[in-house]
């Protein structure tokens, strides 16, 4: 299944599109359960290690990712609103262990919606940034790890208009 | 007016310009012959383009040149490729939890009903 990538710059928003071979409420429920979000949410080499998972408006999930040398990253994610099976939207932050909020790094604000057709689902994510120093903070806050910087990718950057 | 990368490069004639100097730098004039629009709308393009940082402007002798700054187009570049890896590495497990949760879960709804009567 192909990811769908799109930026739309302007507006500080990021498109994720990506189908799966499941029916929505499998989908719905690896997105919603603490116990399937650990098996896949953290990026590689991270894991994902829940501390608890409110999934209701007004509620949220804290977890940490545990890096392989034992560091842990405590994040909180905020659910604002939720129709189950359909869509919810919610604020990520990073945190300490008890979920208070880190101040200095900025949010991010999700839409994630759910649609099935046939025996397949799409889950649409909208991410948002807030300001353009937001998107650096994030970036030199270290999404770059485990990859490698892709100055490369400049070519192709400008090669396809973007 | 607020100025940054993403502005710059959300205007195509922008994007254009970017394109056309990217590997070697061109003076005003020459790159406004790349396009059919005025002079001075290249310049406020090319103006818009320097106060984002993502070209440099040189005088050399009666002329200006316009080079690309790489670094700060890389910056735009560089943090949405290990996003987009990021989330390609990510759905590749959900796929795996999924094809387990299938295996699991036609055997568990049955069962479960016959249990109840």
């Amino acid at each position: 299944m192909k990811l769908a990538f799109t930026k739309d710059l302007s507006n500080k928003k990021l498109h994720i599109t990506r189908q799966f071979q499941a029916s929505k409420e499998m989908v719905w429920k690896a997105w919603t359960t603490a116990e399937l979000l650990d098996q896949w949410w953290a990026p590689r080499p991270y894991q994902t290690v829940t501390k608890s998972l409110d999934f209701k408006e007004g509620g949220f999930w804290l977890y940490h990712m545990l890096s392989p040398e034992g560091d842990k990253h405590w994040c909180r994610l905020d659910y604002l609103s939720i129709v189950a099976e359909d869509h919810y939207t919610a604020i990520d932050a990073f945190c300490d262990e008890d979920g208070n909020p880190n101040s200095d790094i900025p949010q991010m604000t999700w839409k994630n919606t759910f649609t099935e057709k046939g025996a397949k689902t799409t889950v649409t994510i909208q991410i948002s940034f807030e300001k353009e120093e937001d998107i650096q903070k994030i970036i030199d806050l270290g999404f770059k790890e485990g990859f490698t910087a892709a100055l490369e990718n400049l070519d192709e950057l400008l090669g396809n208009g973007f | 007016m607020r100025r940054d990368v993403f502005q710059a490069i959300a205007d195509p004639t922008r994007r254009n310009i970017i394109n056309l100097i990217a590997f070697n730098s061109l003076n005003l004039n020459a790159i406004a012959d790349n396009f059919e629009m005025s002079r001075p709308a290249i310049s406020q393009h090319i103006k818009i383009l320097q106060e984002c940082g993502l070209i440099n402007i040189t005088q050399q002798g009666r002329e200006r040149f316009c080079e690309v700054q790489p670094k700060k187009l890389a910056e735009v570049a560089d943090w949405l490729e290990p996003f987009r890896q990021m989330w390609e590495d990510r759905f590749n497990r959900l796929d795996k939890v999924l094809t387990q949760m299938k295996k699991n879960e036609p055997s568990a709804k049955p069962t479960e009903q016959l249990s109840i009567f």
